[in-house]
């Protein structure tokens, strides 16, 4: 259980059912007026916010978040099947719940996912992951345009922008964070 | 690199919060007003529900300097202020600290609109010494400070910008709530603002208005959606002030708080003090408001976690 004084930016509780992390937090004390904890707050299933303001001596229950390590499989229509490393078990997380992951699921990542009252919410994809350019135009020796990027799409679908030099077929790292080419993979 | 808790920012902040005291008191004298310096240390605070006080001994560190201050009007003194540093217990946030300086003032003979005359010439003054004289800029606005400021009653407050009247919010207890979250925020964002006559159920140590009894002769200043000062045409009849402590001391014993005697030094003087006005202005947020900061940690030497 929770107090207004535990209430910080990050901490996870459970409102009407649901987990919500706390995304802005202030003490506020009108003129003479009684202490109140000021709070914005994001539902971490829909992401949908609220604003909520407490008053001393409210409690809150935590949200039990659970992390559990699982490598993705494969995806049916939106559906997305993942296996626990521990357990083998089989699990389905639609696309919504994927979000921008889904740009970098590549047969047997590892991933990390976030698991509400054993639903699976949301997962994290490692920082850096390595994908295979699908399609990009050569790069023309003089061009002209001085563009120092291009477009490519790597195996998944995604489409980044790449320096010139990249050629269809080539491995790339990407930062999953930013969505952005981070390096060349020699093979 | 040395670690400092004093990047060359906050030095330079705590040298304009010198120049900036340095003109208060300045201001003071000019008006002919006595500085005093009374005991932090009391036997008996106010009873307040929402102010907790820390204990020092067996005794209690100020809250404010409210009860000496008055006793010294009950024995002639006639324009008094205080800088000094006051104490409340679980107060920390952006504008909050739990110590934190204080500058008090007092006028007999005087209701609280010799106070709003008072504060327009005091934070022009300060702003001089900031470096910014007849404006402040916060939260990248300009704020004038050309006087007259703006009047907004509470009634007019909560009209404009409550979402319903005084009267309702009081009756379903979202008095607070409403004012930290629909109405502090857009107070005093061109011009500074006294937000005058509080139901007189918050009336707390000011006199009723004269011919309107629902209100009380308070107003608390704003600038830049902070409030900055809270000041009374003070309530100078001991019965009615008995009155009012014992039913802030049993709203405070309701709520599982400790209930203090009644001072009763304090109200045995109160008889004696002529029609006075009295203000206490946060100090650290007039110097945050002055130069900038978006915080009251970056205008003090250390905040308590830096102890």
């Amino acid at each position: 259980m929770y107090t207004v004084a535990d209430l910080r930016k990050g901490l996870k509780i459970t409102l009407d059912g649901d987990p919500y992390i706390v995304t802005f937090f202030e003490f506020a004390k009108p003129g003479k007026g009684q202490a109140l904890y000021r709070t914005k707050m994001k539902n971490m299933i829909n992401g949908s916010t609220l604003d909520r303001t407490y008053r001393s001596g409210e409690t809150f229950e935590p949200a039990h978040l659970e992390e559990r390590t699982m490598q993705y499989l494969y995806k049916e229509d939106t559906n997305y099947t993942f296996m626990d490393n521990q357990s083998y078990e089989q699990i389905g997380i639609s696309e919504d719940s994927i979000g921008d992951a889904r740009n970098f699921l590549i047969d047997n990542l590892e991933v990390e996912v976030l698991m509400f009252k054993e639903k699976p919410i949301g997962i994290t994809t490692p920082n850096f992951v390595n994908l295979r350019v699908t399609q990009t135009d050569p790069w023309l020796k003089g061009d002209t345009t001085g563009s120092d990027s291009k477009p490519a799409t790597v195996e998944t679908g995604y489409v980044l922008r790449v320096p010139p030099f990249i050629e269809e077929g080539e491995l790339i790292t990407i930062d999953t964070r930013t969505g952005e080419y981070s390096t060349r993979v020699k093979e | 690199m040395k670690h400092s808790p004093f990047p060359a920012a906050r030095q330079q902040r705590l040298r304009s919060r010198a120049l900036i005291l340095s003109a208060v008191r300045l201001f003071f004298s000019r008006q002919g007003f006595l500085e005093v310096d009374t005991p932090c240390r009391i036997p008996t605070p106010i009873p307040e529900c929402n102010i907790d006080v820390m204990p020092s001994g067996t005794w209690f560190l100020q809250p404010s300097p409210e009860i000496c201050m008055k006793r010294m009007l009950a024995a002639g003194f006639e324009q008094i202020y205080q800088i000094c540093h006051c104490w409340r217990d679980g107060e920390r946030g952006r504008l909050h600290l739990p110590e934190f300086a204080m500058l008090e003032w007092y006028r007999s003979h005087a209701d609280y609109t010799a106070l709003m005359h008072d504060c327009e010439g005091l934070v022009a003054a300060a702003a001089g010494a900031a470096g910014t004289p007849g404006r402040l800029l916060h939260a990248g606005g300009r704020i004038s400070l050309d006087s007259p400021w703006e009047t907004l009653t509470v009634r007019q407050a909560f009209e404009c910008y409550g979402g319903m009247v005084m009267e309702e919010a009081l009756d379903r207890d979202l008095f607070d709530e409403i004012m930290v979250r629909d109405i502090e925020p857009r107070l005093g964002l061109d011009k500074p603002v006294f937000l005058v006559e509080y139901p007189a159920q918050r009336g707390s140590l000011a006199r009723l208005k004269p011919g309107d009894p629902s209100v009380a002769e308070r107003f608390e200043l704003y600038i830049g959606g902070i409030e900055l000062a809270n000041a009374y045409s003070e309530l100078s009849d001991p019965e009615e002030q008995r009155e009012r402590f014992a039913k802030e001391r049993n709203l405070r014993i309701d709520r599982g708080k400790h209930g203090h005697p009644l001072p009763e030094k304090f109200l045995r003087d109160l008889a004696d003090m002529p029609p006075s006005a009295g203000i206490a202005l946060g100090l650290d947020r007039l110097v945050m408001l002055l130069l900038g900061a978006t915080s009251i940690d970056e205008v003090v030497a250390f905040t308590p976690e830096e102890l």
